[in-house]
């Protein structure tokens, strides 16, 4: 009998040469000749380059070529370029300079000389929005490729509002969605509970920064990148270079972390190939830590005011959401999911939403774990509190009340969902966290140290359909499956691979995954981003493992006569009423067969970018390939409970966390530990996000003070809850065959709002309403001192 | 700059002030110059006799080897470079994050922040160097993270292997709130801080039944 594989842990198999040096990310690859290349990144947060001066630099020993705006592609409206002569944003790259040595490009780039004129900058998209604020492009602060540049602000009237700390009623939002009745939903409340919240704009920063190494052979391009996908961060390269994708040897094996920054790669990956295309030798961009953080993606901050109203019961009746947002200067999407998320967890039926996303002179922004989600339920789960301390109801109470069950629609579009376990995840949450005693802890002081109880519940997209799977059993009986999917350390590449060995009764000795690089065949994949892969390529693996289950059975009827339906598989063998084969001797049969046993023969209904990658397997083994036909209804979604216990020191405004438990709906759990840790990991980050992440800027000059790892100081081991548990609720989402969905995104708003609602916990109800949290804001609250900026400033953390 | 006299000279001339101004001059770390010995001189190191001064013998995983280093040239761009040992992970440049943490004399220390002509005569390990050349055999630390199914994305891994090594090296009996303390100059983004704590359990129990 072969061994089970799905809810079963396992080390995976590219763990070991992580562990022994032997994996390797970009920078790791190198090339006969290689140089380097480096970037010129802007020193002002928005100028024009009137003029460059390099003859001193072209004397630099080792100096090899420049690259400069005009010779890369110059997208209209706020669109990033690689390389910009208009730069939006402090450490926006001007050019690229290639020399002999990473040394010599520094001191290439040191003997430039620019010419810049200064341009007007914002930073606070809500300066921008004052009737005679800043704009963050020259033509305008807004954009449509219809109308092209406008200018949208606000009124003195509406400032005045804002100024007396009250919600403004702007006219013409630029985002507006209504669903029910707002106002017979605020008539019908007890207790309405209105709040003005600023989160923080929070740099990715993951371990790996993104270098690039590059080189062209004989047209072909060999492309070494960290990226969280693969197979589509190919077709992205493809694009920006105007390159055929087959073309292309595309290697990203591993990648040190990505959290939404790398998604199809990124911007800049494509700068080392065009550079290695005009020198005609091997680049290598190495990214340091400094340029990471300019370059390296942001989530966007938010400036909102929320109003939410109550029944005597504890039933959220209506919200009404306004967010302006931080969008850097080439845009996000965040606010609009904030908008959509806060109304499927909190299920009030009546709701207006609002938006105003602003550009702003601020580094890009960028999708970063939950994107949206991730803000607005760390901003939000106070406010319940909040209800339920004005209702004197119990917290956990209220939010099993408001959380969603699979009837309620989320958004204007009232978008079901495929499964729905929110409920059943606060309730297990509760009984692993013990909330029924813990909850007794709310406020109990030690010395100088009070203990805040925090409860967080989040949710985030969770799957997609519609890719390929591609696999191979070859004549040494071993499976092959080839994946197009990334590898950023979520373990996908072999998580999903799983539920379809085990449908083929394999042992996990007996599958051999193959990733990471291109000229080895990468299917039609998904981005690696959006908890994705999980619920996708589980599906599209399954896929083609039903295919190759129908080959191998039918082989087997052929040879050893009986119907092909009689046949099962385990243990690396076929069996049935005629006998039984080996997958070796399936696999030689297959070829022999040829057609669409061995792949000479592909289903018409693959994704185009399948085909090539099948090709190069074809007559080696029995070939698997399907498409992920299996459809479904609604959106995908995965929820994750957390509760938190921290002792808050209300003398020096540090804290630390105790307990953390988390309680997550994923479907089915194909791996117990990988979930576990993106529980935690999630949700420590949502911590960091909360806490200790700072985004800083001088306001004169509009040059960021926390650039590095230690002023934007991401949660350490010390930080860590010191006890931490987590469990699933383990019910199969119906709409999927291997009902498994992902995880990741959720866990980083449930971590932000364990902390933000700990904190005001332990300070008696106070609601921040403002991240970071950092100790000085905290004393200054609890000793009743002003802030030393305003209510709604952002980027002063 | 470029005339080496001795380690004692050298590092009156890098004084730490000098080596960090170096560092910021260059937007990064320093000196990958003359990339695999070819390409011109710079920084003024253009002499005969300058290059043949610039050889050096570091013992790294056990071996000898012979490199050319220039004067200010860190210990992870030699590693990384100059030595292709690129399990060594470059994650700040600057003392910040902990992934090009290596031994020195069997002290967990960062590489990106280490002069290479400061460690004649001293004994390097880096990641590569853990395993067992000859049968494959894996150190405890490494094995622990194997059945513990330690690290998500891993670029911070060789440096917490390489600290975790020093530790159980100290103290095999060490608990986990010593662990903490102990690999508390490394960052994991992915915050898999859980995972961590129980591999360096793990390991400690590996090394005391050896």
């Amino acid at each position: 009998m072969a061994e089970k594989l799905v809810g079963v842990n396992y080390a995976p198999p590219d763990l070991r040469a992580k562990i022994t040096g032997r994996a390797r990310y970009a920078e790791d690859f190198r090339a006969q000749g290689m140089v380097f290349m480096k970037l010129l990144l802007s020193p002002m947060p928005h100028c024009r380059v009137r003029g460059v001066d390099d003859s001193r630099a072209r004397r630099v020993p080792g100096f090899i070529d420049i690259m400069r705006a005009s010779e890369v592609n110059q997208p209209e409206g706020p669109t990033e370029a690689m390389l910009t002569d208009e730069p939006k944003y402090e450490g926006e790259p001007i050019l690229a300079v290639a020399a002999e040595s990473e040394e010599a490009c520094a001191a290439a780039i040191e003997a430039i000389e620019l010419d810049l004129e200064p341009l007007p900058f914002v930073l606070d998209p809500l300066q921008g929005l004052r009737p005679n604020g800043p704009n963050a492009y020259t033509e305008g602060n807004q954009f449509s490729g219809q109308d092209g540049w406008s200018t949208y602000k606000w009124t003195d009237a509406d400032f005045a509002e804002v100024d007396a700390g009250r919600m403004p009623n702007p006219a013409n939002p630029l985002v507006e969605w209504t669903k029910g009745d707002i106002e017979a939903g605020f008539a019908e409340a007890t207790v309405i509970i209105e709040e003005a919240i600023v989160h923080q704009s929070v740099t990715h920063h993951p371990m790996e920064p993104r270098s690039t190494m590059a080189y062209w052979e004989n047209g072909r391009l060999h492309a070494f990148v960290s990226t969280q996908s693969a197979q589509r961060t190919k077709m992205g390269m493809a694009g920006a270079l105007e390159v055929d994708p087959e073309e292309i040897t595309f290697v990203s094996e591993f990648t040190g972390g990505g959290f939404g920054s790398k998604i199809p790669g990124h911007t800049h990956m494509s700068l080392a190939p065009l550079m290695s295309r005009k020198i005609g030798r091997p680049v290598m961009h190495r990214v340091t830590r400094y340029e990471e953080n300019y370059i390296g993606r942001a989530r966007p901050g938010f400036q909102a005011w929320a109003k939410m109203g109550f029944r005597a019961d504890g039933k959220c009746t209506a919200i009404d959401l306004m967010i302006v947002q931080d969008s850097g200067p080439y845009g996000a999407g965040d606010h609009n999911t904030a908008s959509n998320i806060a109304d499927i967890t909190y299920t009030p039926g009546n709701m207006r939403y609002r938006g105003f996303p602003m550009y702003t002179n601020t580094p890009p922004k960028a999708a970063q774990r939950g994107p949206g989600g991730a803000q607005i339920n760390g901003m939000l789960e106070p406010l319940i509190d909040q209800a339920a301390r004005e209702l004197n109801m119990d917290r956990l109470a209220i939010r099993i009340l408001n959380a969603p069950t699979v009837e309620y629609g989320m958004g204007p579009r009232s978008q079901r969902m495929t499964s729905t376990r929110a409920k059943e995840a606060l309730r297990l949450g509760a009984e692993l966290f013990d909330y029924e005693n813990k909850i007794q802890l709310s406020g109990q002081r030690n010395g100088s140290k009070v203990t805040g109880i925090g409860l967080g519940l989040s949710t985030y997209t969770a799957g997609s359909r519609g890719y390929d799977g591609l696999m191979v059993i070859r004549p040494d009986g071993k499976l092959y499956v080839y994946q197009g999917i990334g590898n950023l350390g979520t373990h996908s590449i072999s998580d999903t691979a799983r539920p379809a060995a085990e449908l083929l009764g394999l042992n996990w000795d007996q599958v051999e995954i193959i990733w990471g690089d291109s000229s080895r065949g990468m299917p039609n994949s998904s981005v690696q981003a959006g908890s994705q892969t999980t619920h996708a390529h589980s599906r599209a693996n399954y896929a083609a493992a039903q295919d190759a289950l129908r080959k191998i059975r039918a082989i087997a009827a052929r040879q050893l006569g009986g119907n092909a339906n009689q046949y099962r598989v385990d243990n690396g063998r076929v069996l049935g009423p005629g006998g039984s084969m080996t997958f070796a001797q399936v696999a030689q049969r297959a070829i022999a067969l040829g057609g669409e046993y061995d792949g000479h023969t592909l289903p018409g209904d693959l994704n185009a970018a399948t085909v090539p990658a099948a090709n190069m397997h074809v007559g080696t083994g029995l070939m698997g390939v399907a498409r992920d036909n299996f459809g479904g209804e609604g959106g995908i979604y995965s929820w994750l409970a957390v509760f938190g216990l921290i002792e808050l020191d209300v003398e020096t405004g540090q804290f630390e966390t105790k307990e953390l438990v988390c309680a997550t709906d994923v479907g089915t759990v194909v791996h117990p530990r990988s979930l576990g840790a993106q529980c935690y990991g999630g949700a420590i980050q949502g911590m960091g996000m909360a806490m200790s992440q700072r985004w800083v800027f001088d306001p004169q000059y509009g040059v960021p003070f926390a650039n590095r790892l230690y002023t934007a100081r991401p949660p350490s081991i010390m930080d860590a809850p010191r006890s931490m548990a987590w469990d699933a609720v383990g019910i199969p989402d119906p709409q999927t065959p291997t009902g498994a969905k992902g995880i990741g995104e959720p866990s980083v708003g449930a971590g932000s709002a364990v902390l933000t609602t700990a904190i005001a916990d332990a300070m008696g109800g106070r609601c921040l309403c403002r991240t970071p949290l950092t100790p000085d804001l905290i004393v200054a609250e609890l000793e009743g001192r002003p802030l030393p900026f305003g209510r709604l400033d952002q980027h002063v953390g | 700059m470029h005339d080496v006299e001795s380690v004692g000279v050298l590092e009156k001339k890098y004084s730490r002030r000098t080596f960090i101004k170096g560092v910021i001059a260059t937007g990064a770390t320093v000196s990958s110059a003359n990339y695999l010995f070819r390409g011109p001189n710079i920084l003024g190191a253009a002499t005969l006799q300058s290059t043949t001064e610039r050889l050096l013998t570091l013992t790294v995983n056990g071996q000898e080897r012979r490199v050319d280093v220039l004067p200010n040239e860190t210990l992870a761009m030699t590693l990384r470079y100059k030595l292709n040992l690129t399990g060594t992970k470059l994650g700040c440049d600057r003392a910040e994050c902990g992934a090009c943490t290596v031994l020195v004399d069997g002290v967990n220390q960062y590489s990106c922040s280490i002069l290479t002509h400061q460690l004649r005569g001293r004994s390097v390990t880096t990641i590569e160097g853990l395993e067992n050349a000859d049968t494959g055999e894996l150190s405890v630390v490494q094995q622990a993270v194997m059945d513990e199914g330690g690290f998500q994305c891993a670029f911070c891994a060789p440096g917490f292997v390489m600290s975790m090594t020093a530790m159980v090296a100290n103290n095999p009996n060490v608990t986990r709130e010593e662990a903490r303390v102990a690999l508390s100059g490394n960052l994991c983004r992915c915050a898999d801080y859980d995972k961590i704590l129980n591999c360096a359990m793990r390991a400690a129990e590996l090394a005391r039944s050896v």
